[in-house]
This record gives structure tokens, sequence and C-alpha cells, in this order.
């Protein structure tokens, strides 16, 4: 089991995030929280402040996480304000408007930017330092959309497949370090990032429930997690249909 | 998207759109439908929380502490937070809510806009005068900072403004220091109407909270006859006992009431002759609080087409002759809740322009929606509460005329003056001109 006492966090102000962190505090943790926004960070450690004892720690920082000059200093302030890194989890990402992404490819390279490859940036400089300490566990929320590409949301899905793929390598590479790599892959979630979309039916999950696997998962050191559980089995037969027909098909 | 409803299930209305809120600093996006509308937890049993154009902006997840102090027990939270998880918070640090309604699934913006009222309002008022500070949004964008001791009467549109003042983003509390979750509870029962009055009287004097459920059908000597419950916080103890909250469902609409004749004799004789503990015992917050929202989606009993719920305040004078004459009516038709509710508020005068709480008896109930039979019987109800000078809670209502409205509610046209130019509700619009 690991423990989750220090956690680094983030885009600590997404609606998963940030349930994870309310239920993280409940259970004694201290946490290191960085933002987009600063309104939304400061309404967010706030709130963490409230519900946390005198005895943990609740601070963050600003940063864009596709400026990736940051990372080392994000890294560097949340081991020294927590005394120590048990844990982080990166949950930051936007939902790509496909139509704009398949009309310019700018768009298209700014979305990987920022699901794919400033991920891995956090992910190399945190995969070192936990290496050194050997202990310790690493998050992603990456996505059910990373199994497989689909034409209404390809682009999205190639960067989540992108960071899928790579954390099953760093997996595999600090396995012998004592320290686990997780990948978080929730279906539909009701969070503001999927605003637009119609919420009704079975398969939509609420942030908390997300939240509630997300930390199982990290203190089990589970490789990769379908959230909720179902999608395993959704998944499994979504990526095998033959691709002759499934090109074909309207998804 | 489902539009959400009031709790009880009626009326039907779709706004044009549905806007989830989350952060209390983004304001409201341009561009949405107008007028606008805060629905908080759809805990009202009517029309305040429903609008049939423009958009409901569902508040729920501005939901973040702000600040807290252990010490004087003063809370600042975004309105959406329920009751329920404010308790949470503040219950094992020593701190109870002052005031709160029979649900703590309402949010703090909901309590506020309807400037609630619980068992000891004879005791400490209503949720209102509880409140330190709140701030308000409007749709020109400006924010208003609102506090009790201010003169620009934004305070006093604001407490009791059924969400009509423009969107509350958070509010302050002074809570109350409690020793334990547990309350000392002592029930007693009583025969008829004029026994309750003796009884009530006593208890008003000797306990801070109050409250007598009725079985509504009874009729002639047994008229009025119930349990009362009077309660404080439990003193010190060297040893609590355990608490586990369980939790049973409805799951399902059945297709038409279940309350019918039968099953509501059945179970307001039951409920009368459940043993009493006039020596007092130890309940725990959460059932002696909230003893319905153990039973998740309740109701649903009332069948698909939902139900009316009615509640009345009788000025002092009336209030013995007014509520015989209503029971009279109710058990005449055969009519009525599981439950009926008969309280007396005390003589703090609310803080809000349209608050309902006001010196008098409080009588409430359900009644399944049989149509025309239960709107007939409804406006008989209303006959009595006018002849008597009393009025209706704005907050359970879904069809009130706006004659009574206005009567119960002189100030209505004050506090007009206020209300934000971008907002408005089916209540507000069925109820003025
Ligand atoms: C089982 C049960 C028991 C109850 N017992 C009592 C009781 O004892 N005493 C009592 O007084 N009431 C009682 N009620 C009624 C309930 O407490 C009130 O209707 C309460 O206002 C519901 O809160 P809500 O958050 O669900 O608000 P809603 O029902 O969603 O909205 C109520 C009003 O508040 C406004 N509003 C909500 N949030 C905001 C905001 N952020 N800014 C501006 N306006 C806002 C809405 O526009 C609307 O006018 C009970 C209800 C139930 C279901
Ligand atoms: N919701 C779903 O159905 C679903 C399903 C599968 C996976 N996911 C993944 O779950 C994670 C959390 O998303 P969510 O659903 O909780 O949505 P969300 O509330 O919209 O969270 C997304 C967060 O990412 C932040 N962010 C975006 N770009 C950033 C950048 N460049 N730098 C820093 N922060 C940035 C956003 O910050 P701002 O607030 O400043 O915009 C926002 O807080 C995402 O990785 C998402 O891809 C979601």
């Amino acid at each position: 089991m690991n423990s989750l006492n220090r956690v680094i966090l983030f885009g600590a102000t997404s609606a998963i995030a940030e349930q994870t962190a309310r239920q993280l505090v409940a259970q004694g943790a201290s946490l290191y929280c960085v933002g987009r926004n600063r309104d939304k960070l400061m309404a967010l450690i706030d709130d963490l402040k409230v519900r946390a004892s005198d005895h943990q720690q609740i601070d963050g920082d600003v940063a864009d996480l596709t400026d990736s000059d940051q990372h080392a200093r994000l890294i560097d302030a949340g081991e020294r304000a927590l005394g120590g890194i048990d844990g982080a989890l990166i949950a930051h990402g936007t939902l790509p408007n496909q139509q704009a992404c398949q009309a310019d490819v700018t768009q298209t390279r700014q979305e990987i930017e920022t699901n794919a490859l400033s991920v891995i940036s956090l992910l190399t400089l945190l995969a070192n330092r936990l290496e050194q300490q050997q202990y310790g566990v690493i998050a992603v929320i990456s996505s059910v959309a990373g199994e497989r590409g689909r034409q209404s949301n390809y682009v999205y899905g190639a960067a989540k497949g992108m960071v899928t793929l790579f954390l099953q390598g760093l997996r595999n590479r600090l396995a012998k370090s004592n320290v686990d790599v997780v990948t978080i892959k929730p279906g539909f979630v009701d969070t503001p990032m999927t605003a637009e979309l119609d919420k009704g039916g079975p398969l939509w999950a609420k942030p908390e429930q997300i939240a509630k696997g997300i930390i199982k998962a990290m203190q089990k050191g589970k490789g990769e997690v379908y959230l909720p559980w179902f999608w395993w089995g959704i998944m499994l037969i979504i990526k095998h249909i033959p691709e002759a027909i499934f090109k074909r098909m309207s998804l | 998207m489902t539009a959400p409803r009031s709790w009880n299930r009626l009326p039907r209305v779709a706004p044009d759109a549905v806007h989830a809120l989350t952060q209390r600093y983004a304001g409201v996006p341009d561009g949405l439908p107008r007028p606008l509308l805060a629905h908080g937890n759809g805990r009202s049993y009517g029309d305040v929380c429903l609008t049939e154009q423009g958009t409901l902006l569902l508040t729920r997840g501005l939901d973040r502490f702000i600040e807290f102090d252990p010490q004087q027990g003063i809370l600042r939270c975004e309105a959406g937070v329920t009751l329920a998880e404010l308790l949470a918070l503040v219950v094992p640090q020593g701190w109870f809510l002052p005031s709160t309604p029979g649900t703590r699934l309402a949010t703090v913006g909901g309590a506020v806009a309807n400037d609630v009222h619980g068992k000891n309002h004879h005791a400490v008022g209503s949720f209102g005068h509880h409140v330190r500070a709140l701030e308000l949004w409007r749709s020109d964008g400006s924010i208003i900072a609102c506090r009790p001791e201010d003169d620009n009467g934004w305070f006093s549109a604001t407490i009791g403004g059924l969400g009509l003042t423009g969107l509350i983003r958070w509010v302050e509390l002074q809570l109350m220091p409690i020793q334990n979750p547990w309350m000392w509870v002592e029930s007693q029962r009583f025969a008829n109407l004029d026994e309750f009055w003796a009884l009530n009287r006593r208890a008003e004097a000797r306990w801070p909270y109050t409250v007598a459920w009725i079985d509504c059908l009874a009729k002639g000597k047994a008229q009025g006859r119930g349990i009362l419950l009077a309660g404080q916080h439990a003193a010190a103890q060297a040893e609590l006992p355990a608490f586990k909250e369980g939790g049973k469902r409805i799951p399902v609409d059945p297709p038409f009431s279940l309350v019918n004749g039968l099953s509501l004799r059945a179970f307001n004789t039951l409920y009368y002759r459940q043993p009493v503990k006039p020596q007092g015992a130890l309940t725990h917050y959460v059932p002696y609080f909230y003893p319905l929202d153990a039973i998740q989606g309740w109701n649903r009993i009332y069948g698909r087409r939902g139900f009316y719920q009615y509640q009345c305040v009788i000025p002092p004078r009336e209030a013995e002759a007014a509520t015989a004459a209503l029971l009279d009516t109710i058990a005449r038709r055969g009519e009525g809740s599981f439950l009926a509710v008969l309280k007396t508020f005390g003589n703090k005068p609310s803080l809000g322009m349209l608050s309902f709480p006001r010196p008098g008896t409080t009588l409430a109930l359900d009644f399944p929606d049989r149509g025309d039979k239960t709107l007939r019987l409804l406006e008989e109800l209303d006959a009595i509460v006018r002849e008597a000078g009393g009025t209706l809670y704005p907050g359970k209502d879904a069809r009130m005329p706006a004659s009574l409205f206005q009567a119960g509610y002189p100030q209505w046209e004050a506090f007009s003056a206020y209300v934000d130019p971008g907002f408005s509700s089916r209540f507000w619009q069925r109820v003025t001109p």
C-alpha cells in the first residue's frame, strides 16, 4: 500500500482533481495544488484549508502547464512545501474541438501540447525524482478515448493514447525502483469539460466517484484502471471490432 | 436534459436553458436566455425555484467553504453548499446551525432565499437572523455585499427574497455552540387541540425546540390529537451512544399515489399510538431534525402526479379557531397527509421583506394531486386563512392566488424595486401583475 500523505496535484482545479483533493484531505493528506486560473485555485485552496486540520499543509501555485520551463520549479516548490513527495496526480487536460483541429493543424498541435507533451515533461521530472528516492506513486488521468481512434474525437484520443503508452513504458522502468505508475482511464464524467454534452443515461459518472477510484488505485499501486470499472468491458468490445467494420461506424 | 423539478414534482415546467455554475468568481456567461433564476437543490415545494422561460442557474457546483473560525463559530461558504455538507464540517468541531429546516439537503443559498425556519423559531427566529453577510451578483454584472446593519434595503430584500434579487454567491453565518451531536428529546401525546395549546405553551417556555405531529383525520373530540416533541441540545455526556446512518429509498415512481384514504388513516392512527417518552431520551441530531431525509425519494410515494404542500401561518388571536376550522375541513374531505405539522412561531420579527415566519401558528400538510378536487379543497383552506388574516409560505406553494400573496406580503411592492430586472421565477410571474 502506498501512503498518500504528501501529494502534488497538477491541474488541481479540474473537477475530478478537486474531488480527489477533498477526499485526500479528509484522509489526513497535505497537498500542493497547481492550477492555471488564480481565482479558481485560491477558491480550491481556501476550501481545502477549511477542511484540513492544523497539522496538514495546503499550498499551491499558479502555472500554465504547457510552459514546461516551469515544471522543475513547481516540483521543487511542492517538495519543499510538503517536506517530501509520496504521490503526484496529473489531471489537467482539454477536450479539443475536433472540427477546429481538422481545419487547422496549429490547433491540433496545441491540443497535443496540452494533453500529451506537457504531461510527458512533468512525468520525466517526477520519474527521475521518485526513482531516486525509491518510493512513491505517480498517477495520470488519461482516458478511454486513448484506446481507439474515432472520427469524432481522434486528436484528443491520440494525445491520451500517447500518454497511456508512455506510462506503460515508465511503469515498466520504475517497477524495480518501488515506484508505482498508475494510468486512470475514466469514461464519461459529469464535469465542466463535458458541459456541452447531454448527460442523461447510465454511463455518466460523478467526479466524486472517479476520485474515490483514483485514490484506491494510487494506494494499491494499480497499473491501469478503468473508472467506473464497467468501461473495461465496453472498451474490450470496442478494441476488438475489426478495423474493416469499425471504419464504417459513426463513433 | 430533463428539467429540474421542485420537491413536490409540480408544476412540470421546463426552462429554455439550464446552466450549471461551478465557480463563484466567474459570474454568469453572457448570452444565456433571460430571465435567470438560481436553483439550489430543488427542496422547495412549488415554483419559487422554477421558470418557464430563460435559464435556471444550478448552484450546487458552488460548494466550497471559504473561511471558518472554529473559535467564534463563523463560517463563510459558497451558496450551493448543502446544510448536510456544512454540518459534516462543523458538528465534529462543536458547532451547529442555529436555525435549520426539516431537511439537510437544502443549500445555504436556498435557506437564505426562503428565510427558512426550524423547530426553534420561538427561541431564535429564522435562518436570516444568523446571516452575518452575503454577496449578491446582479445580472448587470455588479456585485453587492449585504450585511444586516446596512440600511440600503439589499439585505432585507435578499433574506427571504425568493432568489429574485440576484444570485447569492456566498453567505457568512454565525453558528451556535453545542457539546455533542446528540439531542435530549421528550415526547408527549395530546388527545386533542385544546390539550395541544396548553401543552405547547408550557413546552415553549421551557424548550428551545418544539414541534407537534398531528393526526389530521381525527374528528370530534379527538380533533388535533397528536404528539409533541420538545428538545434541546444534549449536555456533555461521559459516554455517547453509537450512531450509524442507514438509509432507505423509494426506488420507483408508483403509477398512482400510495397515499389514499386507507393508508392515510392507518398511518395517522399508528403514529399517534406509538410509544412516547415523556421522561426523555437521547436522540442523534440527524434523525431528530431530518427524519424524512432518511427515506431517499420519499416524495415518490405520491405517485407520478406529485403533490401539493400547504403551509399557512395564522396570527395568534385567530389561531385556535382557524386551526380547528382548517382541520375540520380537511377531515371532512378525508384528505391530508401522513404527517401534519403544527408549531407556533415566536415574536422575533423576521428580517426579510418577504419572510414567511411571523407571530402565530403554522400548520403544514401534503395533499396528493387529485386535480380539481384537490384545488377546490385548497381554496376552501385559503378562505379560512384569508379570513383569519393569515398567509401561505411561498417556498411551499404552487398555486396560491395573487390576491392572497399580496395581502399576506404587504411589502411586495417595495420589494419589487429590488428585483433584478434579469431575474424572475414562475412563482413571481404568478403572484404579481
Ligand atoms: C423534507 C423537507 C422538510 C422541510 N422542512 C422545512 C422547514 O422545517 N422549514 C422551512 O422553512 N422549510 C422547510 N423545507 C423547505 C426547504 O427548506 C426550502 O424550500 C429551501 O429553501 C430549499 O432549499 P434549496 O437549496 O433546495 O433551494 P430551491 O428549492 O432550489 O430554491 C428555493 C429558492 O431559493 C432560491 N435560491 C437558491 N439558491 C440561490 C442562490 N444561490 N442565490 C439566490 N437564490 C437562490 C431559488 O431561486 C428559490 O427561490 C423543507 C423541505 C423538505 C423537502
Ligand atoms: N470529464 C470526462 O468525461 C473525462 C473523461 C476522461 C478523462 N478525463 C480527463 O480528466 C482530467 C480532468 O478533467 P475534468 O473532467 O475534471 O475537466 P475540467 O474540470 O474541465 O478540468 C480540466 C482542467 O485542466 C486544466 N488545464 C487545461 N489546460 C491547462 C494548462 N495548459 N495548464 C494548466 N491547467 C490546464 C483546466 O484549467 P482551467 O480551469 O484554468 O481551464 C481545468 O482545471 C482531464 O485530463 C480529462 O482529459 C475527463
